[in-house]
């Protein structure tokens, strides 16, 4: 364990000096912005109108160009040198506790700052053409800024509390986001849905802070790293479960995984942005980051991979058989983020390739949902794929920046997802051969359940509604959709010369090389070979047949378990809201009949004080005092028991 | 024997007698001056008083006498042991008054509210004429006002400021029903809906005489066995005599039953949410704000101080009685569809948390040097809990239809496009309650999870992570209904249950009119105003005040 504890690189920052003071700026310009948009909305409201989604859009570019700077001027830094802190000011000081607002930047926060605003910000054009007839506009406007505001401060925070914050923060954003449509009732539902199952996450994570608090009597990084190898085995493992919690909730990791595809209610740039660019890989982010802690717990490690490998088979499971566009797309997301974590729970062979196909996915998957946003725009927003088809003609530059996305993402060489997929493949079979062959099968399924969707959409015959006329977005969607489709093509440049391993080394440290069991251009050939398959079986389940335009109901077990979300829902239904439920109805029933009584009916009756008094005395509070004495005989026999037995 | 004469330090408690005084003044008031002049007497008197009793007691907070610790030199303890033994005014002692103070000013500044009701309090305007009588409505055609509401109001505001001072369980006592007795009486005096507001007021009374009959046969059960009344006695007592452990533990369990009762702990939260309901809302803003923050104030201080070296025997009765507290008002708060019962009922379930932080006590020399007391954060908690509170409370008062207050949810659909200020604030004050990071809430409940945590008492922690997540719920579930505009189909059967239970009749009359907000006057939206930024402030730097009570330090003895 020594030996281990040895490599973890420890995080001991330097002050923040130069271009480097400019830190807080990345944050306070999007908070700036959402503070603008969201309160100036009831004050100028007109003016808003005109110019509110430009500087909303500006605001995130501005951040993008300071992240840029950031980055160089790392990258001008000695290696051993790249770890900055700024401190803002004291969040909490009490006598020798403090914690404060600081802000971290090392080459983990780098990637994650240029991912953020650089993605962000093309999102931001393409809504800018995407809500334009919304009335609320600039309102949206202000709520993507203020979820760039706490993802920036998520990746950030020097410390796991300021981390929280932004944690909650890019929660509530994403809720109020996704709710954003408010009067689609089922917007309302999924909002709620994810609000309360995010929740159990959050409660993991703050949990863990407070662990790390009472334990270490600090939650700041630098202070973790450094006495994290002198804490107690089960109080580590006890940690790192709490903070898979936590990632498990954000990033729609089996079994809190039931929020996002309903999440897929929000507006498409929504999805893009916090459902499958950012947000929902704050999970990963949270386990490379805490590495020092997952590094000294062979158990939590255990757990995370076991918990990845579950999600990438369940999302993609579940990815073959939705025909909303975008769920399908959802369900594609829970599996990637299911290889991140993988590559995350594999520890320092896998930090890198995890925060690699991380970045890649952003690039390809945002491209993706952009491109189903741009086909919705073209079908007077109709999302059943069963509805599509045929649709390359119509949307010539959809379609070939989507299909850049598609082969990325089932990963053909040389576009990015293959080299950061393959990477992550490699060293689980290096790991576990087990798990390595469960990702080996999740890419044969990725290579299916793209293929169909593409097939469903571009391909096959038109089966489109009456009076639609599909029609290309106009050029404020395209572009960031060129854009996009370019990084997704050539994002595996990272992995030229190994550069993004060797960036990342000094935050999750050096990786002893293991030789892979088979040589790597095997393990490479039959990657592509089983996503050959998959891609060849979906040609002929879906390519060479007629698609109906209903569902056909008479289907496989399988088809059907994978349409109601491999019973996600019935799941939580059956285990948690069940019991609940029941217990709150029996709390309810007491309450109603003991506590309640005929009260609520008092104010309809009006009655002089006679009836009062009698009805008074004649009941209620006489089983109030019951309970009262009940309270009692509970607290004297407790006292009792406790010392006298 | 000899008689010693009590010395009053008069230094440190004037604060206390101010409020005592303007109390007295009060009444004079109501007894010589005319009528139409009476609620601008009062109300500048009574605020007045309030306003130079915060600055005395800040005033005082900065000039305690700092005992020291044995042989070092660090200070220990701030403050001085006062009438004979009786009071004491400690670091402790003077946060808690400034914190009654500040939220008792809060919740005056509601009763003098008279804008909603057009130009009327929300008072009766006769107590002594019954509902639906002759006498009743020419009071209402005269404009009659009482005003007597305020020295009432002082005369609590006493009590409160005496129970977490006192160093002896008869003063403790006294105090006790020197802050009850006027509330009982502030709850029957609603203008509106006079049935439910004097069956409140009657049943409040009735189960607070009760368990103040406890209380008294706790005081003297441990005076048998103390053979003292003075708390610092008792905990000699409790070191060194280890025979009658019965009487000892038995009497231990009356005082918790008093203290509990009136913190609204399971099983004696009954009378919540009925009195809460029942009560003019500007009292039960009020009454939950402050009587929380003194009765915790003695409750601290009576287990801390007096049985603290037994805290083995208590700590076990206190994790069930928290768990409990915690699992039943968050429940329970998941099925109320109306706004002021809900309310009662996170009531309860803070009531819980701050439990959990009593509990997570420990001796000061198995603290880390990092680590925050449980003093500081139940404090702290307190601190929080009290202007999210009154300002949800406050904003109650405005979300009115014709019939006056509307508090069913029925009514409060969509509230957030007719008035999305109001239901933005409202929203904000209700993520506070739930704990959501960058509102006070957040800290509070981490301070108090923490220090149980750092105790060992991890099972109470989980229960209360797992009703925080309950109570989110329910929490989200108002905001989802205020914000969006389609009605829930829950709240729906819920609602139309709700009607059932009433027997119909005037519920159902009234289903179709929505609740709009009412522009209050400035004292309102001041209250609304300042504790919304309070609980901002707690939220995004909470660091001065933890600071100031950390500085406060420990109870002396």
């Amino acid at each position: 364990m020594l030996s281990l504890s040895e490599e973890i690189p420890l995080v001991e920052p330097t002050g923040a000096d130069g271009a480097f003071s400019l830190l807080w700026l990345v944050i306070a310009l999007p908070l700036a912005g959402a503070a603008i948009l969201l309160i100036g909305g009831a004050l100028f409201p007109q003016a808003l109108k005109v110019w509110g989604h430009v500087l909303g859009t500006l605001l995130p570019i501005g951040s993008f160009v300071i992240s840029l700077v950031l980055f160089v001027q790392l990258m001008g830094r000695e290696e051993g040198d790249r770890q900055v802190v700024q401190h803002l000011y004291d969040f909490i000081q009490v006598g020798d506790l403090d914690v404060g607002m600081d802000l971290l930047y090392d080459p983990l926060t780098s990637l994650f700052l240029l991912l953020i605003t650089g993605v962000g910000s093309l999102i931001h054009v393409y809504s800018i053409g995407y809500m334009e007839h919304d009335e609320r506009r600039p309102r949206f406007f202000g709520y993507l800024n203020l979820f760039v505001a706490a993802m920036l401060l998520l990746v950030m925070s020097e410390n796991y509390l300021g981390l929280f914050i932004g944690w909650e923060g890019v929660g509530l954003a994403s809720y109020l986001l996704i709710g954003f449509w408010q009067h689609k009732h089922s917007a309302a539902a999924a909002a709620k849905k994810a609000f309360v199952i995010n929740r159990v996450g959050d409660m993991g994570l703050s949990t863990a802070i407070m662990l790390a608090f009472v334990t270490f009597g600090s939650t700041s990084f630098t202070v973790i790293s450094a006495s994290a190898g002198a804490a107690e085995q089960h109080v580590m493992t006890a940690f790192g479960l709490l903070l898979l919690l936590g990632a498990c909730g954000k990033s729609a990791q089996v079994p809190l995984q039931a929020w996002l595809l309903d999440a897929m209610e929000g507006p498409t740039p929504v999805s893009a942005l916090i459902h499958a660019a950012t947000m929902v890989t704050a999970g990963v982010y949270l386990i490379v980051r805490s590495n020092f802690i997952f590094e000294l717990t062979d158990t939590a490690q255990t757990v995370v991979v076991i918990v990845a490998t579950v999600t990438l088979l369940w999302g993609a499971i579940i990815g073959c058989a939705k025909d909303d566009i975008k769920k399908a797309l959802a369900g594609s997301t829970m599996s990637q983020i299911g290889y991140m974590m993988l590559g995350a729970g594999l520890g320092t062979a896998g930090y890198a390739f995890a925060i690699f196909h991380l970045l890649t996915h952003g690039f390809f998957k945002a491209n993706m949902f952009l491109g189903a946003g741009s086909v919705m725009h073209g079908m007077n927003d109709d999302v059943d794929m069963r509805h599509y088809g045929a649709l390359r003609k119509m949307l010539p530059v959809t379609f070939f920046t989507f299909a850049i996305g598609y082969l990325a993402i089932i990963g053909v060489p040389p576009f990015s997802g293959f080299w950061s997929k393959d990477k992550i493949i490699e060293t689980a079979l290096v790991e576990n051969p087990v798990v390595g062959i469960c990702a080996l099968l999740g890419a044969g399924i990725t290579g299916f359940y793209m293929t169909r969707l593409m097939l469903m959409t571009f391909f096959t015959k038109e089966r489109w509604e009456k009076g639609v006329h599909p029609h290309e977005s106009p050029k404020l969607m395209t572009i960031p959709l060129m854009v996009l489709a370019a990084l997704s093509a050539l994002g595996g440049f990272l992995l030229a010369g190994d550069w993004i391993v060797g960036w990342l080394e000094p935050v999750v440290g050096h990786a002893e090389h293991h030789e892979p069991p088979l040589p790597v251009i095997v393990i490479t050939l039959i990657t592509i070979g089983v996503v050959a398959i998959g891609v060849a079986a979906a040609f002929v389940l879906v390519g060479q047949r007629e698609v109906p335009r209903e569902a056909p109901q008479d289907v496989s077990f399988a088809t059907r378990a994978a349409r109601a979300d491999l019973y996600g829902d019935a799941i939580n239904d059956g285990l948690v809201v069940g019991p609940s439920r029941q217990l709150t109805s029996g709390l309810v029933t007491f309450d109603r009949s003991v506590v309640d009584g005929l009260f609520s009916g008092g104010a309809t009756v009006v009655a002089g004080v006679g009836i009062l008094l009698r009805r008074v005395q004649n009941g209620f509070v006489r089983s109030y005092a019951v309970s009262i004495l009940a309270g009692v005989l509970l607290v004297v026999l407790a006292l009792l028991a406790v010392n006298l037995a | 024997m000899e008689f010693d004469k009590p010395v009053l330090a008069y230094a440190e408690l004037w604060p206390m007698l101010v409020v005592f005084g303007v109390a007295v003044a009060g009444v004079l008031v109501e007894a010589f001056l005319a009528r139409e002049h009476r609620f601008r007497a009062q109300v500048a008197l009574t605020l007045l008083g309030l306003v130079v009793a915060l600055g005395g007691s800040i005033y005082v907070a900065s000039e305690l006498d700092t005992l020291r610790g044995g042989d070092s030199d660090e200070v220990v303890a701030r403050g001085t042991i006062t009438a004979g033994g009786t009071l004491v005014v400690d670091g402790p002692t003077v946060a808690l008054w400034i914190m009654t103070l500040v939220f008792a000013i809060g919740g005056l500044l509601l009763f003098a509210e008279r804008r909603l009701e057009g130009g009327l309090s929300a008072f009766a305007g006769q107590a002594a004429a019954l509902p639906g009588t002759e006498a009743e409505r020419e009071a209402s055609t005269k404009g009659l006002d009482h005003t007597e509401v305020y020295p009432l109001a002082m005369f609590a505001v006493g009590g409160m400021l005496l129970f977490p001072a006192a160093n002896d369980l008869l003063t403790m006592f006294v105090a006790l029903e020197v802050l009850s007795l006027p509330l009982y009486l502030l709850c029957g005096l609603a203008r509106r809906r006079r049935l439910l507001s004097q069956e409140a007021a009657l049943k409040y009374f009735m189960l607070g005489a009760f368990s103040s009959g406890f209380f008294l046969y706790g005081v003297a059960l441990i005076y048998g066995f103390a053979g003292t009344m003075n708390l610092a006695g008792i905990n000699e007592a409790v070191r060194n005599d280890s025979s009658n452990q019965a009487l000892l533990l038995i009497g231990m369990g009356m005082l918790a039953v008093g203290l509990l009762f009136k913190v609204g702990a399971v099983p004696f939260q009954s009378w919540t949410p009925d009195v809460y309901q029942g009560a003019p809302t500007a009292v039960t803003g009020f009454m939950a704000a402050c009587t929380k923050v003194a009765a915790f104030g003695a409750l601290l201080r009576l287990f801390y101080v007096a049985f603290g070296a037994d805290r083995w025997s208590w700590q076990p009765m206190l994790w069930i009685v928290a768990i409990l507290t915690m699992v039943v008002g968050a429940i329970v708060a998941c099925t109320q569809t109306d706004v002021k019962r809900l309310l009662a009922y996170s009531s309860i379930a803070h009531t819980g948390f701050l439990l959990t932080g009593v509990l997570g006590v420990q001796a000061a020399t198995s603290l880390g040097e990092n680590e925050i007391t449980s003093l500081q954060a139940v404090l702290f908690y307190l601190a929080t809990y009290g202007p999210a509170t009154i300002g949800a409370f406050a904003i109650v008062t405005v979300v009115r239809d014709a019939g006056g207050e509307a508090t069913s949810f029925e009514k409060w659909t969509g509230l957030g496009k007719r008035a999305p200020l109001v239901a933005g604030v409202f929203g904000f004050f209700l993520l506070s309650m739930a704990g959501i990071p960058l509102t006070g809430g957040f800290m509070g409940k981490w301070a108090v999870f923490t220090v149980a945590l750092s105790a060992g008492a991890w099972p109470v922690v989980l229960v209360a992570i797992l009703s925080s997540i309950i109570s989110v719920f329910f929490y989200v579930r108002l905001i989802l209904l205020l914000f969006f505009r389609g009605e829930m189909p829950e709240e729906k059967e819920m609602a139309a249950a709700d009607a059932e239970d009433a027997g119909g009749g005037v519920a159902t009359a009234t289903r179709t009119e929505l609740a709009t907000v009412t522009t209050p006057s400035l004292a309102t939206t001041g209250v609304i105003a300042v504790t919304a930024a309070l609980t901002l402030l707690l939220g995004v730097m909470p660091g001065p005040v933890l600071d100031l009570l950390a500085d406060a330090g420990q109870f002396i003895r």
